[in-house]
């Protein structure tokens, strides 16, 4: 048996902690050891996105790194939008502009789209539709999330601004 | 799918995890970005019993210009390269190469070192490191040793590099004057890779003859192929319709495609041949500004 690690992270401000066999995912330790589901698991071989959450910031796909190369790092998963009982900006604009279906790619595209929208507060079209380009959606084609994307981008503006 | 078990290792220097490699021999991978790595593990295709992370390890990640040359220390993610004021300026065909590589969140771990050495022909930095003249920098036990590109792919999955070396860094001499690069990619879909890639750099002088080319292919032979019978016949030569139009044709010749599902080998070709096309004259556009 190889030896287990410590594994100890920053998981949408709440410190988490647990042992973990170097061959655990980061996706089953947020979904497993921490209980956190709404992070996906589609493909399972890094082309869908659905299991995207932010590492220190930057969105990745958590079913292609190993728990133990997360240790130590602030990680986001959709968990961490809402705030006091409040929508995100980008919850309510998949929600206003029916961003979503079956909503299976969901949690990943707004991971992705926080990620973009943190560096790039006005995005155009192709800015977003480069940003969501390694998530994969087979409900909507796309409209509708460019829209959402566009929506939360307005209103963490008007957020930023009031 | 979950990789088979390993054990994992994490040395904070260089010299720890060359150590390690010699400790634990051929059973030992050195995990960098991880994003072809980690899925080959969970396929069964690479059954490591070891792997030495060397993400901990401090000044592996870096882009600069020092010397005549352009520096990347072989830990830098495809991300940061994409985003580089210096090399989206001075190496435009490098900035092309990264922007098409997976997708956003593959390239915010992947690595250029990792690109390099898992020496898969269907990767984008080789053919542009091939039509660069770049230079490896391998770090073993007795130091550093330069490895001209030419000579770094040896078979597919398999480079020069001896098994207790790491790649720690790319150099990239730094083009002269009227000069300029361009990577031109078909992909089925974002985050596939390349049906056919070319990558193309060239000088010219004021009469805008070829003073120097290169030209690197992806995805059309066991190992990333250098247009070398292309570049031949365009060097010397003024740049015009029919010239590159020749030189396209000899590129299409020096591909050696295979027919796959991305296609049979002779519309590969033909991929080669209007890519080229398209590379070379981005390359003079951009040699031209």
């Amino acid at each position: 048996m190889p030896k287990t690690h410590h594994v100890r992270v920053r998981l949408n401000g709440v410190d988490h902690e647990a042992d973990v066999d170097p061959r655990v995912l980061l996706v089953h330790f947020i979904r497993e050891t921490a209980g956190l589901t709404g992070t996906h698991i589609g493909c399972d071989t890094s082309n869908c996105g659905a299991c995207t959450v932010l590492l220190d910031g930057r969105p990745i796909k958590s079913c292609t790194l190993l728990a133990v190369q997360a240790d130590g790092s602030d990680l986001t998963t959709v968990e961490g939008l809402m705030h006091d009982g409040q929508l995100h900006p980008i919850q309510e604009g998949f929600h206003q502009e029916h961003g979503l279906q079956c909503g299976f790619c969901t949690p990943g595209m707004m991971m992705s789209a926080l990620a973009l929208l943190g560096k790039n507060p006005n995005p155009t079209e192709q800015d977003i539709r480069w940003a969501i380009s390694g998530n994969l959606c087979r409900c909507t084609g796309y409209q509708n999330i460019v829209k959402a994307i566009q929506y939360a981008g307005r209103k963490m503006q008007q957020g930023a601004s009031a | 799918m979950i990789p088979p078990s390993f054990e994992y290792l994490k040395p904070r220097t260089v010299p720890e995890a060359i150590s390690l490699l010699e400790e634990h021999g051929e059973n030992a991978k050195i995990l960098s970005g991880g994003q072809s790595l980690i899925p080959m593990m969970k396929f069964r295709l690479a059954r490591p019993g070891w792997l030495i992370d060397i993400n901990h390890i401090p000044n592996l990640a870096y882009i600069r210009e020092e010397g005549g040359y352009l520096k990347i220390g072989g830990l830098t993610r495809e991300a940061d390269i994409e985003s580089s004021d210096l090399i989206r300026s001075k190496f435009p065909v490098l900035h092309d190469t990264a922007f098409v590589i997976a997708d956003p969140q593959v390239r915010n771990l992947a690595t250029i070192g990792g690109n390099l050495a898992h020496a898969d022909p269907a990767n984008d930095h080789p053919a542009t490191m091939l039509a660069l003249g770049a230079q490896v920098v391998a770090t073993g036990r007795r130091g550093e040793r330069i490895i001209p590109i030419e000579e770094f792919f040896v078979s597919i999955f398999t480079t020069a590099l001896q098994h207790d070396e790491i790649l720690t860094e790319i150099r990239v001499p730094v083009p002269p004057p009227g000069s300029g690069g361009a990577y031109f990619k078909v992909e089925r879909k974002v985050g596939d890779f390349a049906t056919a890639a070319v990558a193309a750099q060239a000088t010219l002088d004021g009469q805008g003859v070829c003073q120097g080319v290169g030209i690197g292919m992806t995805n059309v032979g066991p190992i990333p192929i250098k247009a070398r019978t292309a570049e031949g016949f365009l060097k010397g030569k003024t740049l015009t319709e029919i010239t590159i139009a020749e030189a396209s044709r000899l590129a299409a010749g020096d591909a050696q495609p295979s027919s796959d599902s991305r296609g049979p080998a002779e519309y590969k070709k033909a991929l080669v041949k209007e890519l080229t096309k398209r590379a070379i004259n981005r390359a003079i556009e951009r040699a031209r500004q």
